[in-house]
């Protein structure tokens, strides 16, 4: 046994190659024990807690799919009643649907009245615990089994919705995306956030190779491309105002693409790579991605 | 302290007696007086509580399921479409075993939209394994809320317990009522112990996955609680007669049907004005009585059957329905005469729906029609032209 308390043990049920299951494991130890963790329905509750076993060493509690931020706002209400506030960090967490779909108007509530709570959405970019169904963060064009390809379709149309951008406009002091390639920059971002009194919003980018299909071995991969791309912008707001970019050299968008089957129905397609490509562009020109020579 | 108080206003004034440390509500006819009344006392420091406006029903029953979860007594407070929004929420804080109160100020149920009061809302939401209470009047209303935290936090029970009061009739109303002190409230309710909470010092992972080989037990666990509770909410009311000095609570309350031909049985503010109609038709030396039902969940059949076990023309009263079938207070009530070797006629009538006006004469009506054939379901004080309308072109 390790000398060190576990606050996520292994020994849970997900998927080999998960992205989320790692960056949940990062974003628990960089908040450290005293840590409350309010978590929607999804992938990430269904593999840690199959009664009568947990994989979390921090108090858990998961409620419904869409109300961890309520849920979360009544347990950090209850330790200011208490008095325990100071010292204890409160997350409610979930994935892209629970974030950005149905948990939207409930998180909403918890940013605009001020709760010192950390949101941590964990973007896999679809609804993977029911079976790769399209949610709000969806990309551009990928085949999703609600938004397949078809002799009519290019999979799903619309872009991401911008929660970050949502999340800012809430006057909320903190709000950032990491990756789980880049480990100590997502440390260091649940570090700084949790030590921000007030609403913090943090999106994580989590391959799921089950859903993007791709190798389990292939994640840290993955999820790098799409940064290094630019097509999954790492940035940090500190109180309204861009703090920090990750800067890169950036890569045609293929060199994400081709890692994933959830994109094979577009490799050959030069005007739907362009169409992303133009996303990537868009991002890389609005957070001033593009490291200088 | 007696006082001529509007029963939302008694609701909050017991509640502050109760001391919840977490409020959350979200506004909606007749309940926000309730609110109101508690925000007020949290503004001018008479109660140290956490009171938060959310966004929504759902996120108000969220974030109280939150606040109890970590260890803090909590109240909220809805009625019609917002108890239907918080649905998912209510059978969730039963299942997790959070106990909680949370006061219904009964509403109609949209389509079309109404306001006024009939008990619609709170058979919604029936089976989802919380303690249902129902008041005839305003003391009743500040008296079961605070039974109502005794209930729900004893180690024995840990189930969500549910005050009903009908909206606008109790929640508007106004009558003298009794306030207790803040000296009797806490002798008799004690601070909330609770059996598991999230603690940084002892983790505690709460609402796990349950497969099929471990969920049905959960199920009846509260099932069985049921049956616990059946036998402490007497007891819970016998303490309080002996700490406040008056009857309130329990499972049933029968009110002259000793003697009784003819009894109604019904839940809530009716049982007032059915009251006053035995008296009137008592007086012209007809046999008739009521059986107050307080305790509507857990289903309090053996009291029941006690009570009746002599009557032999039982009318029941709804103020609700389950469409396509009879009114719900019914096909329970007929479920209980079940294997029993006297079975009386049991007739179902539903009235007062989306707050049409209860009177004397419509429960003479129904006693008048109890005598008669024995029917299933039938709508009292109907206006035959507008049913007509309705069906026109058919």
């Amino acid at each position: 046994m390790p000398e060190t308390k576990m606050l996520y043990n292994p020994g849970h049920t997900a998927c080999g190659g998960c992205g989320q299951a790692i960056a949940a494991r990062l974003v628990i130890e960089a908040a450290g024990e005293k840590t409350i963790v309010v978590n929607n329905t999804g992938c990430l509750e269904v593999f840690t807690t199959k009664y009568p076993e947990t994989a979390w060493g921090v108090p858990f509690i998961h409620s419904l799919f869409e109300n961890a931020g309520a849920v979360a706002s009544g347990v950090e209400s209850a330790l200011k009643f208490l008095g325990k506030k100071e010292g204890t960090n409160v997350i409610a967490q979930a994935g892209d649907g629970g974030t950005a779909d149905i948990g939207l108007q409930a998180l909403s509530g918890m940013w605009e009245r001020g709760h010192d709570i950390l949101s941590v959405c964990y973007d896999n970019e679809a609804y993977m615990n029911t079976g790769i169904q399209r949610s709000g963060l969806t990309p551009f064009d990928t085949n999703t089994t609600t938004s397949p390809s078809g002799k009519q379709s290019f999979g799903n149309p619309k872009m991401k919705k911008p929660v970050p951008e949502i999340a800012r406009a809430h006057g909320i002091p903190y709000v950032a995306t990491a990756s789980v390639a880049f480990t100590r920059d997502l440390h260091n971002k649940v570090k700084k956030a949790v030590s921000i009194k007030g609403p913090k919003y943090l999106q994580i980018h989590v391959p799921c190779p089950l859903g993007w299909r791709h190798e389990g071995a292939a994640t840290v991969t993955v999820a790098r491309a799409a940064v290094e791309t630019g097509l999954y912008p790492i940035f940090e707001y500190v109180n309204g105002e861009l703090a920090a970019v990750q800067k890169i050299k950036p890569k045609p968008v293929e060199e994400y693409l081709k890692l994933q089957g959830r994109f094979k129905h577009i490799l050959k397609l030069p005007e739907q790579i362009k169409k992303i490509q133009d996303i990537a562009d868009y991002n890389i020109k609005k957070y001033g991605l593009k490291l200088e020579a | 302290m007696k006082k001529f108080v509007e029963g939302s206003y008694a609701v909050a004034e017991a509640v502050k007696l109760c001391r919840p440390g977490v409020i959350s509500a979200y506004p909606i006819t007749p309940q926000t007086h309730i609110v109101e009344g508690l925000a007020q006392f949290v503004a001018d420091g008479e109660l140290k509580a956490e009171f938060v406006n959310v966004e929504s029903e759902h996120s108000a029953a969220s974030a109280v399921l939150g606040a109890v979860a970590t260890g803090v007594r909590a109240f909220t407070s809805s009625s019609s479409q917002g108890l239907l929004l918080m649905a998912e929420v209510i059978f969730n804080i039963a299942g997790m075993r959070l106990p909680l109160v949370l006061a219904c100020a009964n509403r109609a149920v949209s389509a079309p939209i109404n306001i006024w009061n009939d008990q619609q809302d709170v058979m919604t939401i029936r089976d989802s394994g919380w303690i249902l209470l129902f008041a005839e009047n305003i003391q009743e209303v500040i008296d079961l809320h605070i039974q109502a935290y005794r209930i729900s936090e004893d180690h024995s029970i840990m189930l969500p317990v549910m005050v009903n009061l009908d909206g606008y009739i109790l929640t508007h109303g106004l009558e003298v009522a009794d306030m207790p002190t803040q000296e009797q409230v806490d002798k008799f309710l004690p601070a909330y112990k609770p059996l598991y909470k999230l603690d940084v010092n002892d983790p505690m992972t709460l609402g796990s996955l349950a497969m099929p080989e471990h969920y049905m037990e959960t199920r009846i666990a509260i099932q069985k609680t049921h049956e616990t509770a059946l036998e402490l909410i007497p007891k819970v009311s016998s303490d309080f007669k002996k700490a406040f000095g008056r009857e309130c609570g329990g499972l049933v309350e029968a009110y002259k049907i000793e003697d009784a031909k003819q009894v109604i049985v019904a839940m809530g503010s009716v049982v007032g004005t059915i009251k006053e109609t035995v008296d009137d038709l008592r007086s012209q030396g007809k046999k008739v009585g009521v059986l107050k039902l307080i305790t509507y969940r857990p289903f309090p059949k053996q009291a029941i059957l006690d009570a009746l076990k002599n009557i032999p023309e039982i009318a029941v009263v709804d103020k609700s329905i389950s469409l396509g079938s009879n009114g719900p207070l019914y096909t329970d009530l007929t479920s209980a005469f079940i294997g029993q070797t006297k079975v009386p006629k049991i007739s179902g009538f539903v009235l007062g729906l989306g707050g049409r006006d209860i009177t004397k004469d419509s429960i003479k009506q129904v006693f008048d029609k109890l005598s008669g054939k024995q029917v299933d379901c039938e709508f009292i004080d109907v206006k035959k032209e507008l049913l007509e309308e309705e069906y026109a072109g058919n």
